[in-house]
């Protein structure tokens, strides 16, 4: 093994050694409190980050997926699409720990946002190309013959009608990236839930930790999906 | 060591992590659908007594991801519950966190069922159980079918997280190869391979599903027709034209 | 000229007494009041959006009823005044007297999933209690009747529109209703069909003295086959009387109108 999980430096200052009497305790919220911070901290830092950033790779990635899959040579387009399908079908926990143990020398956290990224894009490419099959054929047509070339084609008639019917679902799959960042334990990246376990292990306290853990997971995923609805019915009537 | 020489010698202790992690996938697979089915049901409704509970249990299952509810069943649930051990535990997060979102995809299907044929069940006095049984669900069935093969997809992929409580499925046989050969770059990839085949199969298996269901809707070609290439000439039912007038009108 | 079968029944089979429909806050009925006897065929007629579809869909209780009661055969359908007071009628009663009203809708409706003859002896079977033999039996007498004796183990999506229709209408025979709604049924056929649908409907007619209440477009058919013709607009009934009235010699101007506009079209 190259490298341990890192353990966090804070962790021994800001909680304190476990007290015996107290394990059996149900729910202590003078310790809840006092893991809150740590666990706020790992969740901005760690997982808003990862679905963040891996949403914004994902999006563009995906998009140049779909338009390679419409734009190049048959054969390639069948291995870009068959290389799609793999990474889609296949577990991301074991697509990290390819990585991880792969590529020695790179960062965690970059592993993290390049394994997310590219997994999610593959989904996204299935979101994009329906987008793209849904612009009318005469929207082709017209640029046909106004002789406009295929990168202007792209650029202002197809990707502009296309992206807009797939924010929705982009969204949801935002969502279940958010939901998808403690499989970052297979590479012992901090995230929440990990960082749960982490001091769990420490104070053999784990009811506090993983229930805020499950709080913070429900209010942000629910109420960006709500805010995802909104979005799909304001669009709706864009039309 | 030579890397074929590792994969050989792990051979059997792989070949195990590959049959649990096959009984994850299935049984858990179709307790989740009766998770679904029954949610989805009770989602579904117009009684709001029924449909609120359905919907708090949907969403709180949704919401919350799969590791915060394998973790919590093993780790906190035993502070005033049952101790239910890894494999249990591991059956139960998947279950209920996919059958979440099967239930999803059995109440829009649900009403995606034209509105019209509910309306005929009325018109020929159906109880709620014949109704369903017999004419809504066969064919929300059709249409439930796609989702619901992509959620078995991504209950095998999400399976790959039990090795975390202790479960030596094919993840954990993997990553034990790591302390007999430095080729577990290679050998991951031979991990994902095998994923790949299994989804590849469980997909093109509901695909059969799929087809049957639609046939039996009068849409598409039957299985023999799919899964012999000889007769795949044969076109799908059209419409006729109108026969002879009845009682031989002007 | 066609009549009643019974003279003076004691009953009228259908009564709408004040009834009031909205959907959301737009009227759609307004203290509306008629009886239908037993035996009488009757067709609504009027402009899209006059109610008429709904006055069916109220009687199906496809709809529920804003304000005002109904019955079939002197028993509430839907609300029943007891103490003074408007209270729902029990689901028992409710299905015990839809089971007698039988609806052919314009889109058929008929069960993708089951073929032709599942389609016409699933709800006898399950619904009346029939035993299966017997339900085949009628079932082929049905077919036989609509015109598609060898259509019995086809598919729905198989059959063309004027086919399907006639199953529809003998799917909704098998029951036996005493009462049959036939919902615009030829309106999403093509031409050269409809006379195929509507001969089956006049024979139905003929033969069986079953209540009908009609919407529909086509004018001679409701003059052939109706005993009363019911002209509505906005909501409510303007015109009660035979074909014959109606449609050589209509009371109102609004009728005359409504009437002109449509059998220029024809």
């Amino acid at each position: 093994m190259i490298r341990l999980p890192g353990l966090m430096g804070v962790l021994s200052g800001t909680v304190d050694a476990p007290d015996i009497d107290d394990t059996t305790s149900f729910w202590r919220w003078d310790f809840a409190w006092e893991v809150l911070p740590e666990m706020l901290r790992s969740f901005f830092q760690v997982t808003l980050v990862v679905t963040v950033v891996g949403t914004l790779i994902a999006a563009v990635l995906g998009l140049i997926i779909a338009i390679l899959i419409r734009v190049l040579p048959k054969p390639l387009a069948w291995l870009v699409t068959w290389s799609a399908n793999f990474i889609r079908m296949t577990p991301i926990v074991v697509q990290l720990l390819v990585v991880f143990y792969g590529f020695v020398w790179m960062e965690p956290m970059a592993i993290a946002l390049l394994v997310y990224g590219v997994h999610y894009s593959t989904y996204m490419s299935e979101v994009y190309r329906a987008g793209i099959d849904a612009v009318p054929t005469g929207q082709w047509e017209a640029t046909t013959a106004l002789s406009l070339s295929a990168v202007r084609t792209w650029q202002r008639v197809i990707i502009p009608q296309a992206l807009r019917s797939t924010v929705p679902s982009l969204g949801n799959y935002a969502i279940s990236m958010f939901k998808d960042t403690p499989f970052l334990i297979a590479i012992s990246v901090m995230e929440m839930v990990t960082t749960a376990l982490e001091i769990g292990g420490f104070t053999y306290r784990y009811i506090e930790t993983i229930t805020i853990a499950g709080v913070i997971f429900l209010v942000a995923s629910y109420g960006t999906a709500v805010l995802v609805n909104r979005l799909e019915r304001r669009l709706a009537y864009a039309y | 060591m030579n890397y074929l020489d590792a994969l050989v010698m792990h051979g059997p202790r792989l070949w195990d992590g590959l049959l649990l992690t096959l009984q994850l996938t299935v049984v858990s697979g179709l307790l989740a659908f009766v998770v679904a089915v029954v949610l989805g049901l009770m989602a579904g409704s117009t009684k709001l007594l029924v449909r609120l509970p359905a919907r708090i249990i949907i969403e709180f299952f949704r919401g919350t991801s799969l590791l915060v509810q394998l973790m919590w069943l093993f780790y906190v649930l035993p502070l005033f519950g049952p101790s239910l051990g890894a494999m249990l535990v591991a059956i139960f997060a998947l279950t209920l966190n996919y059958g979440a979102y099967g239930a999803e995809a059995v109440r829009a299907s649900l009403t995606s069922v034209p509105q019209g044929q509910w309306e005929a069940t009325a018109a020929l006095s159906m109880s709620w159980p014949h109704k369903m049984r017999r004419i809504i669900f066969p064919q929300a069935w059709a249409l439930m079918l796609p989702s619901l093969t992509n959620l078995w997809v991504h209950l095998l992929k999400g399976s790959s997280i039990v090795y975390i409580i202790g479960m030596s499925e094919f993840t954990f046989e993997l990553l034990q190869l790591r302390r007999t050969t430095d080729w577990l770059f290679a050998l991951a990839i031979v991990g994902l391979v095998v994923y790949f085949i299994i989804a590849l199969v469980l997909t093109q298996l509901m695909r059969l599903f799929e087809a049957r269901s639609k046939y039996k809707l009068g849409r598409g070609p039957s299985l023999k027709e799919i899964l012999s290439p000889v007769l795949t000439n044969k076109i799908s039912p059209a419409d006729e034209p109108a026969a002879v007038a009845p009682g031989g009108a002007r | 000229m066609p009549t009643p079968t019974d003279a003076k029944p004691a009953m009228p089979v259908i009564e709408f007494r004040d009834v009031e429909k909205q959907f959301d806050t737009k009227t759609v009925l307004k203290e509306l009041n008629f009886t239908i006897e037993r035996g009488e065929r009757v067709t609504l007629i009027g402009p899209s959006g006059s109610g008429k579809t709904t006055i069916l869909r109220l009687v199906m209780t496809l709809e529920g009823l804003t304000d005002g009661y109904i019955y079939i055969d002197g028993a509430p359908l839907v609300y029943e005044q007891r103490d003074g007071k408007r209270v729902p009628v029990s689901k028992r009663q409710q299905k015990l007297l839809t089971t007698r009203i039988g609806m052919v809708f314009q889109q058929f409706n008929l069960f993708p999933n089951m073929t032709v003859l599942e389609n016409i002896i699933e709800a006898p079977i399950h619904v009346l209690g029939i035993n299966k033999r017997d339900a085949i039996d009628r079932a082929h007498q049905l077919l036989e009747k609509v015109g598609l004796p060898d259509k019995t183990d086809a598919h729905p999506t198989a059959l063309s529109g004027g086919q399907q229709q006639r199953v529809a209408i003998a799917r909704a025979l098998a029951m036996d209703p005493e009462i049959l709604l036939l919902d615009e049924v030829t309106s999403a056929l093509d031409p050269e069909v409809v006379v195929d649908v509507l001969q089956v409907l006049r024979d139905v007619a003929a033969t069986t003295d079953v209540t009908m209440l009609i919407v529909t477009h086509e004018m001679s058919f409701a003059r052939d086959v109706s005993h009363r013709v019911m002209m509505l607009d906005g909501g409510k009934i303007i015109e009660s009387a035979d074909p014959e009235t109606i449609f050589t010699n209509p009371a109102k101007e609004r009728t005359k109108k409504f009437l002109a506009a449509v059998l220029r079209d024809a």
